[in-house]
């Protein structure tokens, strides 16, 4: 299999960056979408230039650390996948793929394909917690928790912290993000004590990152591999609402 | 000469009597105290956590762009807890049995009773965090049983366990970085330790965005850097895990103990080319459902779907009818192999066996099964594009888990005074095998529970003393030699690229050091690595600068560093003269392939001394007080 990839290649935060065709041979199917990249950076190890720079870490879907644009979209072709996640089978031969790096004013370009996401570290900071000092802990069965509680607060907790919605949504918004932490810890008894000021805090710290207002256009739920539902937001802003009466 | 510092007492009252006797430092005290914390997984985010509530001051790194990334997040399965919850028998002494006995008696028995005395509380502590673990409809939490043990004890959060474990940690983290008692350096890599005077004074580290070599100076300094069984290269590990951190204390002279014991997981996806970089890992859990089995018919072409049921063998029920699909992972590694040496191997590569849910969907219907197993069944499905609903799951074993790892003390303290090692860095828990779901146990345990209570008794001692700094001649000695190193692999400017030489030497110890191991191989591979080592530094090509990012700068310094852990691995696979648990020596097994362990002369725990470029062994004898070591037998 062949392909023509046109990358993204800046060497630095100041660097202005530019797109460069690279075409490459002898790809298989069955090689995921950075084990093409590998190659890649193999092939230009041997003639002696510098490696792309892009990130991964686990290489199944979990860590969150890899997320690269392809072809305009967050995570390549596919909705609800991560980039680690995406195999050439899902190219053509002969393909030409646009791969770039994440978008948005909160991510600046560290290199190549590679974004500063500590932004999104920084919101958890607020918040994104519940203070109990190690040991403190009563007898987890003490206090029961339903089915119905548990699962959708899993729902809301499995957000692998990628990215790919903001890098996705035309406002660069990190909505979908911070609510999922947010309803995962509130929606459990023990998140309580502290719902309020988790609201007002991690969503204070949202907007002074950059990160744009959410306008409901629904985008990051499509590109989101852990298909974190957009539902997560309209209950974020009930929380709100209810936090600076209560809060 | 190794003293692993075991309390007296009988084994229920070790602990208690350690706590009891160990020097405090005043809570004021503390902030003057410098702790370093290599790693933010759960043993590294647990322990810079729960050291900086009691008030040191703590400065935690990865090499990752986030805490949360550490590859804690990619355990599936669940994490054992001997709460009895499911009134089936079971209790600390079972578990201490069972971890022990799956470990094939090549643990410490103080150690490992105290990992399942601790082991309920880690479940009230998870819980008040936040972890969303499964719960029954009446709100109680619910287990699972995984390989090895016959009662229910896992505690699982959908088929996302170590990412939820993980993400409580990292919050808790979190907390205490808001609060500024700790001190996050994301994208640092530990390069070397500094030791003065005999006692660990802190770290040199490579800022990963700059290229810039830092200094880092500290009171103590723990390591938490996870398994090293990339060596193998392909693996069920996250791409940049590195023995790298552990290799340098080692050649500081910290001992390095039972580094062969690999783990290789009977469930993971096939390799399907010579570019794969990683194997992905598919839960173990799903055994207990699914059932394992080959064609009867060697090389068989037809579809599984095809194959009729009088036509399927599912060896592992019909080898260890007591445990069938539960055995042991070594012990069903071990059995797929046969089967696949034997060419009853599946797959387009013929090196796979099948995993299936036929029965369990007739069962117990299609929405328990995904219930249980959904997420993995997605996973499956978009890594290799097939439906495991209605196909079965081809997989393979992999290299998983390293049981071997840093000597430590009952302390969790190293060979060197004031360097720590927790979590799967160290050897303490596992023996020659660990059992499923034990292992975010013993990671969370050794940070949270086990070493906020013991580093005291050295830090006690430190106050008295005068803090180093960075200032010291010992750290600018080296940081140039740190240089020194980048700068010769920078030089060498070969014609091969870091991954070549990767490939070669996954090859090498994935043939003669994986599942199983013979002599005359063994000593082969000691000679062929040393080639590669050779090879390595004479035809590698590592382009772009030291100071700048540069990724393949990075894998280069890992994979130096993995040559010459290779070369360990494979003298200490060959000093020992038996089988246990994952080490199958092939000299020593029964007729019918089942392993023999030679207790009058191996019952010790092998910790390697680095001499000048060779390696000297030193024994600490296992004797034990409380359980009798039995033969291993899940028939
Ligand atoms: C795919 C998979 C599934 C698993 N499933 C289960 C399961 O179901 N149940 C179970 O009990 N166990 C499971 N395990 C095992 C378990 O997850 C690990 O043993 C455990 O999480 C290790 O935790 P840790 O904190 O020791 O290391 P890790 O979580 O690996 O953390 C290592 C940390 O060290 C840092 N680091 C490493 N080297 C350096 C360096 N040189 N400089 C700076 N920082 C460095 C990394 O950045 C990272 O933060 C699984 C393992 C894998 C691979
Ligand atoms: S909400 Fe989804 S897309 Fe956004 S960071 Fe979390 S996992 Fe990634
Ligand atoms: S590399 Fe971890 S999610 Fe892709």
């Amino acid at each position: 299999m062949k392909v023509t990839f046109q990358i993204w290649r800046q060497d630095g935060p100041t660097d202005k960056g530019r797109l460069k065709d690279y075409e490459v041979d002898g790809l298989t199917e069955d090689m995921s979408f950075l084990e093409a990249l590998d190659h890649l950076n193999e092939l230009l190890v041997l003639k002696n230039e510098k490696v792309i720079a892009y990130e991964y870490d686990c290489r199944e879907g979990i860590c969150g650390q890899c997320g690269i644009f392809i072809n305009g979209r967050a995570h390549g072709p596919h909705a609800n996948m991560t980039t680690c996640q995406l195999h050439m089978r899902s190219f053509n031969d002969g393909d030409t793929i646009v791969v770039e790096p994440w978008r948005a004013q909160a991510f600046p370009v560290v290199k190549d394909l590679i974004v500063d996401r500590s932004a999104l570290d920084r919101i958890i900071e607020q918040g994104g917690y519940i203070s109990a000092k190690t040991g403190t802990a009563p007898e987890a069965n003490s206090i029961p928790i339903g089915k119905d509680v548990a699962d959708k607060a899993m729902d809301a907790a499995a957000c692998i912290g990628c990215g790919a919605c903001v890098a996705t949504c035309k406002n660069a918004s990190a909505a979908l993000f911070t609510s999922a932490k947010i309803n995962h810890l509130n929606s459990l008894p023990q998140g309580k004590p502290e719902q309020h000021r988790r609201v007002l805090e991690m969503t204070k710290q949202m907007a002074y990152e950059g990160f744009g207002h959410c306008t409901f256009t629904g985008a990051c739920e499509v590109e989101c591999p852990e298909g974190i539902s957009i539902v997560n937001i309209a209950e974020l802003n009930a929380r709100i609402l209810k936090a600076r009466l209560l809060g | 000469m190794l003293n692993a510092k075991v309390p007296e007492g009988k084994i229920e009252e070790k602990w208690r009597n350690y706590q009891a006797q160990s020097r405090l430092v005043n809570p004021a005290n503390k902030k003057k105290l410098k702790v370093i914390v290599v790693g933010s997984g759960l043993a590294g985010a647990g322990a810079a956590a729960t050291l900086a509530e009691l008030g040191y001051d703590i400065s935690c790194f990865c090499y990752q762009d986030s805490a949360r990334r550490a590859h804690s997040v990619a355990a599936q399965g669940g994490v054992n807890a001997a709460k009895n919850y499911q009134h089936d028998g079971d209790s600390v002494w079972r578990m201490f049995y069972d971890t022990l006995k799956g470990g094939d008696f090549r643990s410490r028995e103080a150690n490992v009773y105290r990992l399942a005395e601790l082991s309920a509380p880690l479940i009230d502590h998870f819980t008040q965090q936040g972890v969303p673990f499964a719960r029954e409809y009446g709100g109680v939490l619910v287990n699972r049983s995984f390989g090895g043990v016959q009662v229910e004890r896992t505690f699982y959060a959908r088929g996302q366990t170590g990412q939820q474990l993980l993400l409580a940690a990292y919050s808790q983290l979190n907390k205490m970085i808001r609060a500024r008692k700790v001190e996050m350096f994301t994208r640092h890599e530990m390069l070397d330790l500094v030791v003065i005077d005999g006692k660990a004074k802190g770290i040199i580290a490579r800022d990963l965005q700059s290229g810039k070599i830092r200094r880092f100076a500290a009171d103590a300094v723990v390591l938490a850097t996870g398994g090293y069984s990339r060596v193998f290269r392909l693996s069920t590990l996250a791409i940049g895990c590195n023995g790298s951190a552990l290799w340098k204390a080692h050649k500081r002279g910290a001992f390095f103990a039972s580094p062969s014991f690999t783990q290789i997981h009977p469930t993971a996806l096939p390799q399907s080319s010579e570019a794969q970089s990683k194997l992905t890992l598919m839960s173990e859990s799903l055994r207990n459902d699914g059932r394992i089995w080959v064609p009867k018919t060697k090389g068989d072409t037809r579809k599984a779907n095809d194959i009729p049921e009088e036509e399927r063998d599912y060896y592992l029920e019909r080898r260890y009818p007591s445990f069938g699909n539960l055995a042991p992972r070594d012990i069903a590694s071990r059995a797929a192999k046969e089967r696949i040496d034997a060419g009853y191997g599946i797959g387009r590569l013929k090196n796979a066996v099948y995993l299936d849910f036929k029965h369990a969907i007739e069962r117990f219907g299609m929405e328990t099964v995904n219930d249980r197993y959904g997420n993995l069944f997605t996973m499956y499905k978009k890594i290799t594009g097939i439906d495991a609903y209605t196909e079965p799951m081809q997989i393979s074993p992999a290299a998983h888990f390293s049981m071997g790892g840093l000597w430590v003390d009952y302390e969790l303290m190293t060979t060197i005074p004031g360097l720590y090692a927790v979590g799967e860095c160290n050897f303490s828990d596992h023996g020659a095998n660990r059992l499923g779901a034990n292992s975010l146990l013993q990671a969370s345990v050794d940070g949270y529970f086990i070493l906020p209570n013991t580093i005291n008794n050295y830090l006690a001692q430190a106050l008295k003393e005068e803090h180093e700094t960075t200032e010291h001649p010992e750290f600018s000695k080296v940081e140039q030699e740190v240089k020194e190193h980048i700068d010769h692999i920078l030089a060498v400017n070969g014609c091969k690229t870091v991954d070549h030489f990767h490939r070669e030497l996954g090859k090498v110890m994935w043939q003669e050091c994986a599942m199983s191991r013979n002599k005359s191989g063994l000593q082969k591979a000691i000679g062929q690595i040393k080639k590669i080592r050779e090879d390595f530094w004479t035809e590698v090509n590592v382009t772009g600068h030291s100071n700048e990012l540069n990724t393949e700068l990075e894998k280069a310094l890992r994979l130096a560093d993995f040559i010459e852990l290779g070369i360990l691995m494979c003298t200490d696979a060959l000093d020992r003269e038996e089988s246990c648990g994952a080490h199958f020596r092939e000299e020593y097994q029964t007729e019918d392939g089942e392993a023999v362990r030679v207790d009058d002369k191996y019952a010790f725990v092998s910790a390697w001394e680095y001499s000048n470029g060779d390696f000297k062994l030193h024994k600490e004898p296992l004797d034990f007080e409380f359980i009798q070591p039995s033969v291993r037998s899940y028939k």
